[in-house]
């Protein structure tokens, strides 16, 4: 695959910034807008973001449609660590925290909020959780990043940005709330991780 | 953490901790409409129970099934164990079943010690009591209770917060398991005994020890009663069990003395009127119901952190997330 040289800054870790905070942010104002604009409004919409990144992200977009609706959109978190395919390959992993809005999220549309889209694995194992929580009329998916090479039949409904990558490459995201800096850069790595 | 939870001391304050942790998101569960997570489907848990317990295997057995394992329950009554098969050929057995873990109850201490250490079995060896010496998820549910109660007002731990166990150390388990756990993860535990009812070697566990509850209890955080084990008692440790209550029973006066935020606790089964009065044990204070709920989170816990994945979690295994670790 050809892939199209992304606006990139290189750093001294070798790695190269892709969006900036400024991107980012532009990013999930106009993900927020677009939300809003498919479902209509924000009636019945329930945000729910994959930690740990997700959430960070799904709590920004609720903060941008407040100031667009005036509508407070419940925002929750979902792990999925346990509805994992891949959880027998490696050591128990660390849970994280699940936080479903009290309306619950039976009748609502759910966004899934997630950082970076990859084989779509993460995905299929939040859909599963979700079932268990309960029955929402819709779901529909929001990533920051795009970055191909899907494994399963799943998109998503929201990009913030299409990324073109090779498999060697990692793409790592850094969101204010957690690393102290907004940024998303690729990084060069002969190693094949984390799928 | 280890492959096998034998006893308390095995389990770092990161493994302890880790397990706290993964106790509060497992305890979550039960405001869920389904009860039931996938993350152990097609493992198999065996409760082998050589001594009576109700409560102990129930909290397994729920545990287990709401992480979606099977589960054996084999219990000494009614099985060939009644019979005079030898810990060893149940052993094989079992692992010839194809279990993955084994929560075993046994009444001579170290049996579970021996089952996992035979080499017997492959599987994960859990310690639901053995003996007076160990019961390490007991001490793990009462340390959640506490970290619950008691953490939010001391910045997520138990560093400092004083812990009184009274009663009958010397047949206690449930004493050792949580004298070590507690102090583990930076508590301070004062044991209250009549001197009659201390082990020998008491001096050596770290903690202090007093003779006297009334002047332990009003500077404790939180104070765990006891039962008195009549059961294991085959000689003369008080004169009479009103005296034993007049001196070491909590009851409505000395509960009067506690500070407000101190929590009043027991592992069951209790005897209303000897060691803690009805009133205690149904006041406001008392968690010894929610010790129960909590009982079935910390041991789902653990048993998803021995059988979850392809390893047990913890200091040992590699880092869970790396920047950029998507799929």
């Amino acid at each position: 695959m050809c892939a199209q040289p992304a606006p990139a800054t290189p750093t001294t870790d070798g790695s190269r910034t892709v969006l900036d905070a400024r991107d980012i942010s532009r990013a999930l104002t106009r993900i927020s807008h677009e939300i809003l604009e498919r479902n209509r409004g924000a009636a019945d919409l329930v945000l729910l973001g994959i930690p740990s990144r997700g959430v960070p992200l799904a709590q920004r977009i609720a903060e941008r449609m407040a100031s667009v609706e005036g509508v407070h959109v419940p925002v929750g978190s979902l792990d999925v660590t346990m509805y994992r395919d891949d959880l027998r390959l490696k050591p128990a992993r660390t849970l994280m925290p699940t936080d479903i809005p009290s309306g619950g999220i039976d009748g609502k549309t759910v966004v899934l909020v997630d950082d970076v889209l990859y084989s779509g694995r993460t995905i299929r194992a939040a859909l599963d959780a979700l079932t268990e929580v309960g029955r929402p009329k819709a779901v529909q998916l929001a990533v920051l990043v795009d970055r191909g090479h899907r494994e399963l039949p799943i998109r998503a409904d929201f990009v913030g940005k299409n990324l073109p990558t090779s498999l060697a490459e990692r793409v790592r995201v850094s969101l204010e709330a957690l690393d102290g800096v907004d940024s998303v850069a690729i990084l060069e790595t002969i190693k094949e991780t984390g799928r | 953490m280890k492959r096998h939870l034998l006893s308390a001391a095995d389990l770092t304050r990161e493994d302890a901790e880790l397990v706290l942790q993964t106790a509060d998101e497992m305890r979550s569960l039960a405001d869920r409409p389904i009860k039931k997570l996938p993350a152990l489907r097609g493992r198999t848990v065996v409760n082998l129970f050589f001594e009576d317990s109700t409560r102990t295997r129930i909290s397994f057995e729920a545990a287990a099934k709401r992480l979606s394992a099977d589960v054996i329950n084999f219990s000494a009554k009614g099985s060939s164990l009644s019979k005079g098969e030898s810990l060893k050929d149940t052993a094989l057995t079992l692992e010839a079943m194809g279990a993955d873990a084994v929560v075993i109850r046994h009444g001579a201490s170290g049996a579970p010690h021996r089952l996992a250490h035979s080499g017997w079995v492959r599987s994960s060896v859990v310690n639901a009591g053995d003996g007076t010496h160990e019961h390490p998820t007991q001490a793990l549910l009462d340390a959640f209770t506490m970290w619950r109660h008691l953490g939010p007002r001391n910045g997520g731990t138990l560093d400092g917060q004083r812990i009184a166990i009274v009663g009958d150390v010397l047949h206690s388990r449930v004493a050792r398991s949580n004298a070590l756990l507690l102090q583990t993860l930076g508590a301070e535990v004062t044991l209250v005994s009549p001197p009659t009812l201390f082990p020998v070697g008491v001096e050596t566990w770290g903690v202090e020890t007093s003779y006297d509850l009334d002047a332990v209890i009003p500077k404790a955080d939180a104070v765990m009663m006891l039962r008195v084990q009549r059961e294991r008692m085959n000689g003369g440790f008080f004169p009479t069990a009103r005296e034993y209550s007049r001196r070491y029973g909590l009851d409505g006066r000395r509960m009067a003395t506690l500070q407000d935020h101190t929590i009043v606790m027991h592992p069951g089964p209790m005897v209303r009127g000897m060691e803690i009065t009805a009133d205690v044990a149904d006041s406001q204070r008392s968690v010894i119901v929610e010790q129960v709920t909590n009982g079935v989170a910390v041991r789902m816990a653990v048993l998803y952190l021995l059988l979850g994945g392809s390893e047990p979690a913890g200091s040992l295994a590699e880092p869970v997330e790396t920047p950029g670790d998507h799929s």
